[in-house]
């Protein structure tokens, strides 16, 4: 059974009162997020991410499709104790304090005063907040406000935990923090699945990185495989070659480029490197340098995102859209 | 029932903080120290002036907190998206509506609770005695402030605030006229129109079987069947409205 699962999840909107306009934010998402996974799902502004975290937990009907999580729907009550929803850019009810808030929350899981109690004064610990504990909400920071949010999200105890953006905000010890509570999470043998725009807090801790562009999934990767030899390209810089072994190279490399200090030559996997390695030697040039290089998340990701034809322009078209949406 | 009441604090907690709320408060409870002065202008009558003013403001600045203040809090948990963290919690949709319904009709009830002993210590410095019938009046005023809290409750779920609004008085405006609608009908001469205004009766709330206020000031006798039936009224059609409101936000999206 999956922690989270989707099938062919589609979200069609309508913009506009008299043009209608449909938007597809979301196009058929099959996803699996298996159980004690750390699952990063990253895109554009506009790809659909938050539209799929919405459609998860029910908060917006799909178009079409289904999702489940743990294998039950979440229009079920009862699988919603199983859950722990940080939403994007929260807002809170800033007329309570840190504790009437989380109280508030345990409330709606019918949690017994004395439970609520500890597990309150448990979390604001965890995420740091416990010098707060009496401030109201209003005259919470921005990194406050997401901290208290991921206590909220994190109140039921819950076994899958969906964060939108959980570092939105957050300095780089903030988001140090968030990333070692999302692997204490993991330990415990939770279900994390978050969305990020910052790449590498995802490739750090991430086991799986789904990538969406335009409401499409374009890939899922294994974070680790990211790193992995059969994955790895390699960067060749040559000199003294003739023509000849000029020629032969070109068809066993990716991309060719002329430098000050040689050849460069970008190698696809390491057998083809020996071949390389062979052309040259015969021709007598001269092997300078050979480093491996790693595919970054980003290079993956900008890869993704042009390959589906999103250019500068309408990028920033969507980024404003969805900043109207916010304001 | 426990998550219902946690919703019901939570929605008090946030009224009773409400600018709207206060601000309103508290003109009411100024117009009612100044019906004094009103009521000494006319001579001999003014402890029934004081009454009659200030069960008025009661009831006017009830509806304007009942209509304000109600269609804002469905509103702005959807506006400001605190509902994504609520009604993603083990809580049913009409469980949340039902519990900000009760919410308001706390500080509706505090609301009230506060004007009515406002008006007991206006009419015991002036040296009257309270009279205990008057308390039926604000019963009456309550129940219908109940109504209108569930017509704005009904209209938040989908409309805008300022249409919620707009709405709401409308059916405050015409709830008051249905009586009149349905005498016109009978006098008149079409038969589409007197059977319209008879439907537009049963449809439309009849907000004055509320209000027994002036026979409650002059002493009237009221019977305690009256009474009850606008009680029970009160308490059927705001039923039937929160329950249409509950099916609207079923199938509510939160975009
Ligand atoms: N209520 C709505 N009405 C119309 N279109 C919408 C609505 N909500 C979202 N969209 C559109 O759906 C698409 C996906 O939006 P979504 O919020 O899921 O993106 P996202 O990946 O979360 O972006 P970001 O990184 O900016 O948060 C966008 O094109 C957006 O404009
Ligand atoms: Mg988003």
């Amino acid at each position: 059974m999956w922690a989270i699962e989707t099938k062919a999840l589609t979200k069609t909107y309508t913009q506009g009162r008299i043009f209608r306009k449909p938007i597809v934010a979301l196009d058929h998402l099959d996803l699996q997020v298996a159980p004690g996974e750390i699952f990063g799902y990253i895109g554009h502004n506009g790809a659909g991410k938050t539209t799929t975290f919405k459609l998860i937990l029910g908060l917006i009907q799909p178009t079409s499709g289904d999702a489940w999580i743990l294998g039950e729907s979440t229009k079920r009550v009862e699988t919603r104790h199983k859950i722990g929803f940080l939403p994007e850019q929260p807002y809170f009810y800033e007329y309570l304090t840190a504790t009437q808030f989380l109280d508030f929350y345990a409330q709606l899981f019918g949690m017994d005063r004395s439970l609520r109690k500890r597990r309150i004064a448990e979390l604001l610990d965890i995420v740091g907040l416990s010098h707060a504990v009496s401030t109201a909400l209003r005259h919470f920071s921005k990194g406050m406000l997401q901290r208290i949010g991921l206590a909220q999200a994190l109140i039921n105890d819950p076994e899958v935990i969906v964060l939108d953006e959980p570092m939105y905000g957050l300095d780089p010890v903030g988001r140090k923090e968030v990333r070692d509570l999302i692997l204490n999470l993991k330990q415990q043998g939770k279900t994390v699945i978050f969305s990020s725009h910052i790449l590498a807090d995802v490739e750090m801790i991430c086991d799986r990185v789904a990538i969406l562009s335009q409401g499409r999934l374009q890939r899922v990767e294994k974070t680790g495989g990211l790193f992995e030899k059969s994955q790895r390209q390699y960067e060749l810089i040559v000199r003294d070659l003739d023509e000849h072994a000029f020629s032969e190279l070109r068809k066993l490399a990716l991309e060719v480029r002329r430098q000050m200090e040689g050849v460069v030559l970008i190698i696809p996997d390491e057998a083809t490197t020996e071949i390389a390695q062979a052309v040259i030697r015969e021709h007598h040039g001269k092997l300078v340098a050979l480093t491996p290089r790693t595919p970054s998340l980003e290079s993956l990701f900008i890869d993704e995102v042009r390959g589906d034809g999103l250019r500068g322009d309408h990028k920033t078209q969507k980024k404003t859209g969805t900043k109207e949406k916010a304001a | 029932m426990k998550k219902i009441g946690a919703i019901c604090l939570n929605t008090f907690r946030e009224a009773v903080k409400d600018k709207v709320f206060c601000n309103l408060l508290f003109f009411a409870i100024l117009v009612i120290g100044l019906s004094v002065l009103i009521g000494n202008l006319a001579i001999g009558e003014d402890e029934q002036v004081i009454q009659d003013i200030s069960l008025a403001a009661m009831s006017l600045f009830g509806v304007l907190i009942a209509v304000m203040v109600g269609i804002s809090l469905v509103y702005k948990e959807i506006d400001r998206r605190t509902i994504y963290t609520v009604i993603t919690k083990p809580i049913r949709r009409y469980e949340f509506l039902l519990g900000k319904y009760l919410g308001l009709l706390l500080t509706l009830l505090i609301n009230v609770g506060v004007m009515t002993i406002a008006l007991f210590l206006v009419i015991r410095l002036q040296g009257y005695t309270f009279n205990l019938e008057i308390l039926w009046a604000i019963v009456l005023i309550f129940f219908e402030l109940a109504l209108i809290t569930a017509i704005a409750i009904l209209f938040s779920t989908f409309a805008s605030p300022a249409m919620s609004a707009a709405f709401t008085f409308c059916f405050y405006l015409i709830g008051h006229l249905t009586q009149d609608l349905l005498q016109a009908g009978r006098e008149s001469q079409s038969v589409m129109f007197a059977n319209m205004s008879r439907w537009l009766y049963y449809l439309l709330p009849n907000l004055d079987l509320f209000n027994i206020r002036g026979e409650m000031v002059r002493a009237i006798p009221v019977s305690m069947q009256y009474i009850t039936y606008s009680i029970f009224y009160g308490v059927l059609y705001a039923s039937a409205l929160l329950l249409l409101a509950m099916l609207i936000f079923q199938r509510r999206e939160f975009n």
